[in-house]
């Protein structure tokens, strides 16, 4: 493997900038368990501000995750039906309703707050609630969970499966219920983790949006960067990858069971 | 079941006419093949009488007398086997079997009996419990046959059942597929562009050509009087002669061979196994190529006729390319039909 200087050098590229990516992340989470991160390591490791987090924070956390689960359930329901119109109805029409539909991917979040600020701030009730949250998530993840469930839906003969089934006797609502939902379940599953993982850790919107009685978990993030001492902000960091990463890892391996579909 | 069309056509979108206005009446327990090449409209016609295609207004399609034409195929009561099979990738071979008898709303041991009698009926006993993607293309072949008959459905309809098959496995599963709609007992109407699959299993072979039917009779009718020249070649793979017809005589390059009948501005057709290696016959030839098929060799001949002509020869042995034969081929074995130009 090192038999040549070409290959050697190969490597060690690689390894530069793994450590490029890694140092920082590394340095982030040993500021969380360390006791005092301006006398370094030597001042002892401690789980204090990590509990200092969650004291401070919970909330957050909880609200995170509460609102990425009911933007699971709403990006569901309008997605699911959506992809399987678009995957039986293929033609400009359908193409053009896929990219509207993509659009909030490519327009920056910033700008999409600020429309729905100008088009519901005026609704208190509304506006304060985490709803409004909701909505602006919904925006951005819907695309995400529209696309996995259309590629899998796209991959299989769903015009002919729909006929079998409506020769046996089945109306629409069956054939979606026993054929379309089962067949598409590994897309479904990709978009599924990919919206919650996406709603977790959205900044952009959600900063704008929020309020401090709305305070997801990646603007707490932000607030105790900006407002308290490095470590319980480092500490917080350290909260969010223990969420996160279990989530990213399981969606990859659900859009490579989904991929394998596909071929 | 009886089943009635009349004035079936189909114009898609864009103004391709799939189907030209068509007549069809198929009696109780009857097997017929809608039979032709790709893009005849045979298809269609199959989906139409499913309900799944609508067909241009003024069509009627009557299930003994009723009118369905407005029903869509889940309220038809048709089996369906398609081309591609469609089993649900998502169920057991017991599970795809019983989606029918299920949809009916029937008790549960009521269902579970049925399907059992259609498991055994297809000799499916030992793949019952399998997923349907773990089977061979034969046996998944079977299953949407299981399928589709569970539900003991007024007329069953298969879209080229046998093409998805090797060829091998094409031969056996026809001869079972003929034997097992027998004995079901069903109305039963089936599309193939395949002839011997048409014959093999078909009480009456609609042959189907440009959105048409061109004739519908029994296999034996079909190939011992072809109505058009389009049937003749599409059943039994006639060779037209060329020539031209005189004083109820063929003339060829080969020489003269007298008719049974004669009428002027026909083209004269044979079938490769009424043309006879015969040292009296009328016709000289040259042997181009022998193949040797087991029961028989196929001899290509050129100089009797304009065009390449074959003989099915039967013997312990064959001529050589190169030689010089003679032909002779029986009047009543040629047939005389008006060109295609004057049907089509």
């Amino acid at each position: 493997m090192l038999k040549s200087p070409a290959k050697l050098l190969q490597l060690l590229v690689t390894l530069l900038a793994c450590a490029f990516l890694f140092v920082p992340t590394v340095q982030s989470v040993l500021a969380g368990v360390t006791a005092n991160y301006f006398r370094g390591l030597s001042s002892g490791l401690t789980l204090k501000w990590i509990g200092e987090v969650w004291t401070l924070y919970s909330a957050s956390i909880f609200l995170s995750i509460w609102i990425a689960l009911a933007c699971l359930v709403v990006t569901l329901i309008i997605g699911v039906p959506a992809a399987y119109a678009l995957a039986r109805n293929p033609g400009r029409l359908s193409r053009v309703l896929e990219e509207f539909i993509s659009l909030p991917l490519a327009v920056p979040g910033l700008a999409l707050a600020l429309a729905l600020l100008q088009l519901y701030g005026g609704y208190t009730e509304f506006r304060t609630s985490w709803a409004f949250i909701l909505v602006g998530h919904v925006l951005y993840t819907l695309p995400f969970m529209l696309r996995a469930v259309l590629a899998v839906l796209a991959a299989i003969d769903l015009k002919t499966l729909e006929e079998g089934a409506a020769s046996l006797g089945a109306g629409p609502a069956r054939r979606f219920v026993d054929v379309v939902v089962p067949n598409a379940l590994p897309g479904i599953l990709a978009g599924a983790l990919t919206v919650v993982t996406l709603s977790i850790g959205e900044f952009n919107l959600t900063w704008m949006l929020q309020t401090p009685f709305t305070k997801t978990l990646p603007v707490g993030l932000a607030d105790s960067y900006a407002s308290m001492r490095l470590e319980i902000a480092s500490a917080y960091t350290l909260v969010f990858f223990v969420m996160i990463v279990p989530l990213l890892v399981a969606m990859q391996w659900a859009t490579a069971r989904a991929q394998r579909i596909l071929q | 079941m009886t089943l009635t069309l009349r004035s079936i056509a189909k114009t898609f979108a864009g103004g391709t006419r799939a189907l030209l206005p068509t007549d069809l009446q198929i009696e109780q327990g009857e097997i017929v093949s809608l039979l032709g090449p790709s893009g005849c409209g045979k298809t269609t016609l199959l989906r139409i009488i499913a309900g799944l295609e609508t067909p241009d207004p003024g069509a009627t399609v009557r299930f003994d007398g009723e009118d369905v034409t407005a029903l869509p195929v889940e309220k038809r009561q048709v089996g369906m086997v398609f081309q591609s099979y469609a089993l649900f990738p998502n169920m057991s071979v017991r599970k795809n079997i019983g989606y029918g008898l299920k949809m009916q709303n029937l008790p549960k041991a009521e269902i579970a009996a049925r399907v059992e009698e259609v498991i055994a009926l297809c000799r499916l006993e030992p793949y019952a419990d399998r997923p349907v993607t773990a089977l061979s293309g034969g046996q998944r072949q079977r299953v949407a046959l299981a399928r589709a008959v569970a539900p003991r459905p007024r007329l069953l309809l298969l879209d080229e059942p046998l093409s998805a098959l090797d060829a091998a496995l094409r031969g056996q599963l026809r001869d079972e597929l003929a034997l097992l709609l027998r004995s079901f007992g069903i109305t039963a109407i089936f599309v193939t562009h395949d002839q011997d699959e048409a014959m093999a299993i078909a009480d009456r072979v609609a042959v189907m050509s440009h959105g048409r039917v061109v004739q519908i009779g029994t296999p034996e009718a079909l190939y011992r009087n072809p109505a058009t020249a389009f049937v003749a070649r599409f059943v039994g793979a006639a060779m037209p002669l060329g020539g031209r017809i005189e004083d109820d005589r063929l003339h060829l390059p080969g020489g003269a061979l007298p008719l049974a009948s004669a009428t002027v501005g026909h083209q004269a057709f044979v079938r490769a196994e009424d043309v006879r290696l015969d040292p009296d016959g009328a016709l000289a030839a040259r042997v181009e190529t022998v193949t040797f098929l087991g029961t028989h060799y196929r001899v290509a001949l050129s100089g009797a006729t304009e065009q390449p002509l074959f003989a099915l020869h039967s013997g312990l042995s064959a001529p050589a390319p190169g030689d010089s034969v003679r032909l002779s081929i029986a009047p009543g074995a040629i047939l005389t039909l008006p060109t295609e130009d004057r049907i089509a």
